[in-house]
């Protein structure tokens, strides 16, 4: 089996796929969408071909457009030739048999892309039985087994009769590849196949599609808006922005040398282990430690302080302060779970976690979904019951709270929820929503006081006045998680609880807001709670970080000392499936990651 | 403040806004959502239930839309200016000159017949319209309140009120409409049905069957939102429950309520028709109502005689079908998989492959 | 090809779920089964109190029609002039006996009217749900195969139409129609006189005229019992059929779609095995729950069938009953019927269970 590395091609023969002058324009109620511009590329046999782009780039109805998947309401022309047939205008019969043998596609939820209430190996079968109409049930199981297998799933032939949701959700990815798989399509269009699982699970995704494309040849194309994963698996990247292609260069090139400054700004933008926010407390204590030594070791950490290497007024004594001022939240074994109902077992979110906030301090809590990490800043917040052990909020013991005694608590508390689409009410403006705060605490303050503190709020976190007397859905996604900051704000809380504030953006505008959350950390001291998957945002701008796996906390300290030197090896192999956008390190990390894999007993 | 911090990301604060306006509906579909900004720049008219719903149709879906409530706007016509349409009195039997008489073909002097009774077919179906409309109103309405404000309390505060309230209302939810319908009606008026009476009994029988619908969907509605961020916020801020309920789950909770009183309403014809026909109408004497002439009108059928039945019939048919249109337009375009688009206008020329819709 | 080319993840439990097999499915037949016993607490406590409010049941029968004495005599003979917890207790404790109480209008015993008539409100309403099955299913898929297609708009149309037209109405123009105008089926009954006085002479019969006929073998019988069903079972059955269809094609449209849907088309499996098979299965158990709740509305459009078309059922009983003002005939077959609907939404919600691996497994 030859192992491809540039994806030039054994073969030697034309592109798979050839996408020429591809155009799209969809209706939507506000008129016209014009999704994708005069797109043209190839794809090569046994090439993995990246396409990038934030929300709106039109990348994933490119994807589309490969299998003839889009709505009848899209409008399109141009050429999509695969295997010499035109996508666009075959016959439909043609069209469905080309589906499956000459292109398969992996979809981005698994558990969406897989049929609830039919067995797996049926839904595999199911393709083979669309393209071999006289195939035996026995050969179809065979056929089905050897896929799931190829994709190791372990005892396949048992597995063959399970159901989508007796799986875990890395397994159901394998089993979509696999029915990509046993198709044998030469190209396989995979649109961000990793991006609803855990990083840990993204790494083994990723190792299974550059293994099948090394033993099997089968091009890939890949849609994706993580550099990182491009960095792991492509041979080459296109990058799409608001439905034009920006540039095609091959995978060194464009981390080494984009040609494009969008490129180059989507690149800065994109979150790394060990850089710092520019203005954090943080970058100035890492920013004084280069200046003491070599300042060449610094710049390598972390690029990103390099522009803003002048220093500026922030307290330079951070650390010093930090564990000397009271704390704000300590946990102390705490326990939350969630009862079972009859005859269930109860859920153990949370067992024994201790850890504290102290005045002032951003605390990072990081781990993967089922972590209990939104669980905790829940409870904090008294949204969720905390069970046993003890949690003390400014004072206040969340174990067995009453609501009443502890309202008066509430006001120094600010919440920044995840999805800013649905963090405000939609029948209120955003200057009514900022307001709230006011409206539930600060009775005795005049209409014009409150109008005037929301004008002040909107310009702290950037946005301007005009913006009070816009709906939310007015707003862009940025934009709305800054008005959420404001919100959070209004009321000068010692406390911000912050849930994956920036996990529903893009990077580029994922940056800006994390800009803007140091800057008003910096400017009103408040303590966070910073809730993350995503290591590299929390090693951004926490002064410390906890690190969450099932309810457990394994590990804590400050980022140098849980990302630079992990002693668990659950941290250890967090750290090493995080794909880094930059082909030579991620190659390193990768290999560093499947040698923890196998000695964690897998 | 804002020019504190220049040039971070090199990117600048334009395309922030103007890109995310470009999000996705659902990640992964490819399918931009501008539809969220739909509402921007309306009018508080464009944004009216009904009217909203017009502009959005396309084709079929315009066409039921508008042909329901053509049907319905005849109804309300109808009953509002029955008096003057209607040649004869509801319970007249004859003018000066003598009685009509019994089961006349339809004439000139009757243009539908008349009944079994003597009472002019054309003249009581149109009067009945008032019966229909007046039913509809007292029924649909006074269940809409109950409903859901028993809705809204029920599915915020949960508890032992929420769980008996359920029980309760998923009970009366899976007897049959017509049987507790007759049930209450017995109840209210002993089975016997007098002037205005007999209408607020139909009516009250109607909206006791219809409180536990309403009460339904809002406290599913109130205990989705009650789990969304936005809720959320407001409690972490420590608002008071009626604040809670008041101001931010009420409006978002009875988004979908035009579309169950449309469909409610034809329920409630069908309803007061079919106790009508059992013999729970309102007697001739004290108002039109079309199922009762067609209990009555039931012998007649075996007999030949089709103008005693057929209007009335027609009559609950067109009306139940205009309410029906209404409503299910009103469905098909409040949800996103069932809305037919326009097609995009630009470059018809390469459509040769024929996919489906595969809309989020 | 290499078997296995990359190790499973370790993080992951090798099965998502760790409950033992089939006890899901077990528990929740016995919580829904708990279930039905508050449902039809309350629907006999509410019907018995709402019948008392305006009196007991002798007064609302014979009231204008005996003395002040010889009333207070028959009332006070039933007992219905003690307290009223006492006569709903002394009635729960019956209903659990099976006892629904005596008729006021011909004194026959509650529980004997039952068995009697309700054999043939179910016949009736089983030959409906065939006619629904037959048009609603297969026209439903049709209707969201074609989605937004002419056909699917003239179906839609059709089963507007279907919910739109009351039953008796249905049933007053197809008598109109097949009786009169074009004479060529029986507008009354369950059989011709003949037939019925066959059928009285059956031993121990269950009263399902089909079975009973097919027992008898006497196929003329048969013939005729089933003519006879033909106007009552399309009239009920067209109203069925129209909810049905609107009921599969808005669910099957919904799961069209679902991502899996897209993912079987990116393999090439054809549209019409995606409606018929992938899209159908996961549609169908939305629609079998809902379908589950249409039995009441079929039990009430029985019995407006029953009355338009002389079919000596429930449904024809009770609107006699009601005409008599005898409150406790009505009673006792409307708590009878609220059971029945209790029931079968208990059997379709296990069924459904049934076909959702989700819940089995």
């Amino acid at each position: 089996m030859s192992a491809h590395q540039t994806g030039s091609g054994t073969t030697g023969s034309g592109p798979i796929l050839d996408v020429d002058h591809l155009d799209v324009t969809f209706s939507t109620d506000a008129g016209d969408v014009h999704a994708v511009k005069d797109l043209s590329l190839e794809v090569r046999p046994g090439e993995v071909l990246a396409i990038v782009g934030e929300s709106g780039s039109g990348k994933t109805v490119t994807a589309r457009s490969i299998l003839g998947l889009l709505p009848e309401t899209a409008q399109r022309s141009g050429a999509v030739v695969l295997s010499g047939s035109n996508v666009l205008s075959v016959a439909p019969e043609q069209l469905r048999q080309m589906r499956g043998s000459d292109v398969a596609m992996v979809f981005q939820e698994p558990s969406t892309a897989l049929n609830p209430v039919f067995t797996v190996g049926w839904q595999i079968a199911e393709g083979l039985r669309a393209h071999h109409r006289r195939a035996s049930r026995s050969e179809l199981r065979t056929k089905a087994i050897a896929a799931m297998e190829q994709v190791g799933i372990p005892d396949a032939a048992h597995r063959f009769d399970y159901y989508p949701h007796q799986f875990s959700g890395g397994q159901k990815q394998r089993i979509v590849i696999a029915m990509a798989l046993a198709l044998g399509a030469k190209l396989i269009v995979a649109d961000e196949p990793t991006t609803a699982l855990d990083v840990t699970v993204q790494a083994e995704i990723l190792d299974l599609l550059r293994d099948l494309r090394d033993t099997t040849g089968t091009a890939i194309v890949l849609i994706t808006h993580n550099m990182g994963v491009v960095a792991d698996l492509a041979d080459r990247v296109a990058v799409m922005y608001r439905g034009d292609l920006i540039e095609v260069s091959p995978v060194d090139t464009l981390f080494s040398d984009p040609k494009e400054q969008y490129t180059r700004d989507l690149l800065a933008a994109v979150p790394k282990l060990g850089s710092t926010v520019a203005g954090s407390r943080k970058a100035a204590v890492v920013d004084e430690r280069n200046r003491a030594t070599a300042p060449a070791a610094g710049e390598e950490r972390d690029p990103a302080t390099a522009s803003a290497s002048t220093p500026t007024s922030v307290e330079r004594d951070g650390d010093a302060t930090a564990s000397a001022r009271e704390p704000v939240v300590v946990a102390k074994d705490l326990d939350i779970v969630y009862p079972g109902g009859i005859g269930r077992p109860d859920f153990h979110a949370v067992s024994a976690v201790s850890f504290d906030i102290r005045a002032g301090e951003v605390y990072g809590l990081v781990g993967e979904s089922g972590s209990g990490k939104t669980t905790i800043g829940r409870a904090i917040a008294g949204l969720t019951r905390a069970s046993g052990g003890s949690l003390s909020v400014l004072g206040h013991e969340m174990v067995g709270f009453k609501e009443g005694g502890f309202r008066p608590i509430r006001r120094r508390i600010g919440f920044v929820f995840q999805d800013p689409a649905a963090s405000f009410n939609p029948h209120l403006t955003i200057g009514e929503c900022i307001a709230e705060p006011f409206a539930i605490h600060r009775r005795e303050m005049t209409a014009r006081d409150r109008q005037s503190r929301v004008l002040e709020l909107l310009d702290s976190v950037q946005l301007p006045a005009e913006y009070a007397g816009r709906y939310p859905h007015e707003l862009s996604g940025g934009q709305r998680q800054r008005a959420s900051l404001a919100r959070g704000l209004a009321l000068d809380p010692e406390l911000l609880i912050a849930d994956e504030p920036t996990s529903a953006l893009d990077v580029s505008v994922q940056a800006k807001v994390l800009e803007l959350f140091v800057e008003l950390q910096n400017r009103f001291d408040f303590a966070a709670l910073f809730i993350s998957h995503d290591l590299a945002v929390v090693d951004m701008l926490s002064d410390r970080i906890g690190v969450l796996y099932h309810g457990r906390l394994l590990e804590e300290g400050t980022g140098e000392q849980v990302l630079g030197a992990p002693s668990n090896d659950y941290t250890k192999r967090l750290i090493a499936s995080l794909p880094v956008p930059d082909p030579a390190e991620q190659k390193e990390r990768r290999e560093l990651a499947r040698q923890l894999r196998v000695a964690s007993g897998a | 403040m804002s020019a504190s911090h220049p040039e971070k990301t090199g990117i600048t604060e334009a395309p922030e806004s103007a890109q995310e306006t470009f999000a996705e509906a659902a990640p992964g579909t490819g399918v931009p959502a501008v539809v969220l900004d739909e509402k921007a720049k309306k009018s508080w008219f464009n944004r009216l239930p009904i009217v909203s719903h017009l502009r959005q149709s396309v084709g079929l879906q315009r066409g039921m839309l508008i042909t329901g409530l053509v049907l319905c706007g005849l109804v309300l016509i109808c009953a509002v200016f029955a008096p003057l349409i209607a040649p004869y009195g509801y319970n007249q039997l004859g003018t000066s000159e003598g009685n009509f008489g019994a089961t006349l073909p339809p004439s000139a002097e009757h243009i539908w017949g008349t009944t079994v009774g003597g009472y002019d077919v054309f003249s009581r179906v149109i009067w009945g319209a008032q019966t229909a409309v007046a039913v509809i109103v007292v029924a649909v309405v006074a269940s809409l309140f109950l409903g859901v404000a028993l809705g809204l309390i029920s599915g915020y505060l949960g508890g032992w009120l929420d769980r008996i309230l359920v029980v309760i209302a998923d009970a009366v939810y899976a007897f049959p409409t017509l049987l507790l319908a007759l049930v209450m009606a017995i109840a209210i008026s002993g089975g016997q049905s007098s002037a205005w009476g007999g209408i607020a009994a139909a009516a009250l029988s109607i909206t006791v069957v219809f409180i536990p619908q309403y009460f339904r969907v809002v406290r599913a509605e109130t205990l989705r939102l009650k789990a969304e961020p936005f809720v959320e916020s407001a409690i972490v801020l420590g608002a008071s429950k009626t604040r809670i309920i008041g101001k931010h789950i009420f409006r978002n909770a009875t988004r979908t309520l035009p579309l169950i009183f449309t469909l409610n309403s034809s329920e409630a014809i069908l309803t007061l028709a079919g106790l009508g026909f059992l013999g729970f109408g309102i007697e001739p004497t004290s108002a039109a109502e079309w199922g009762y002439d067609l209990n009555k009108a039931l012998p007649d059928v075996t007999s030949g005689v089709w103008w005693t039945s057929v209007y009335p019939g027609l009559a609950i048919v067109l009306t139940v079908l205009g309410f029906t249109l209404v409503g299910e337009s009103m469905n098909d375009l409040n949800d996103p998989r069932l809305r037919v688009r326009r097609k995009a206008k630009t470059k018809a020329g390469a459509a040769g492959a024929r996919d489906r819709k595969a809309e989020a | 090809m290499s078997a296995a080319i990359s190790q499973p993840e370790a993080a992951e439990p090798t099965a998502a779920v760790k409950k033992a097999p089939g006890s899901g499915l077990g528990r929740y037949v016995l919580i829904r089964f708990l279930l039905i016993i508050p449902t039809i607490f309350i629907l006999t406590t509410l019907v018995f109190f709402l019948m008392r409010i305006t009196g007991d049941p002798i007064t609302a029968a014979l009231g204008g029609r005996l003395t002040r004495e010889q009333l207070a005599e028959r009332v006070a003979a039933a007992g219905y002039d003690r307290p009223i917890l006492v006569q709903y207790f002394e009635y729960m404790g019956n209903l659990l006996r099976g006892d629904f109480g005596t008729t006021v209008s011909d004194g026959q015993p509650v529980t004997e009217v039952l068995l009697t008539y309700g054999a043939a409100t179910v016949e009736l309403v089983f030959y409906a749900l065939i006619v629904a099955f037959i048009i609603g299913i297969p026209f439903g898929m049709i209707a969201a195969y074609k989605r937004d297609k002419t056909p699917d708009a003239v179906l839609r149309i059709l089963a507007i139409l279907g919910y739109a037209t009351p039953v008796f109405f249905a049933g007053m123009i197809l008598k109109l129609v097949f009786g009169v105008f074009w004479p060529i089926l029986p507008v009354a009954g369950r059989g011709t006189t003949e037939t019925e006085y066959i059928m009285s002479g059956v031993v121990d019969p269950t009263r399902f005229y089909i079975i009973d006929a097919i027992r008898i073998g006497n196929f003329e019988v048969l013939g005729d019992v089933l003519a006879h069903a033909v106007l009552p079972a399309v009239a009920l059955g067209i109203l069925t059929a129209g909810v049905f269809l609107r009921l599969v094609r808005t669910n099957l449209i919904g799961t069209l779609g679902q991502q899996y849907i897209d993912s079987g088309r990116s393999r090439g499996i054809s549209e019409f095995r995606l409606v018929t098979k992938h899209a159908y299965r996961p549609a169908l158990i939305p629609i079998i729950t809902v379908m589950g709740m249409q039995i009441a509305l079929m039990l009430a459009g029985a019995v407006l069938t029953e009355t338009t078309f002389e079919w000596k059922g429930l449904g024809f009983k009770l609107a006699e009953y009601l005409t008599a003002r005898d409150f406790v005939a009505v009673q006792g077959i409307v708590v009878f019927l609220a059971v029945i609907v209790a029931f079968t939404n208990f059997l379709v919600d296990v069924i459904a269970a049934f076909i959702d691996p989700r819940v089995r497994y």
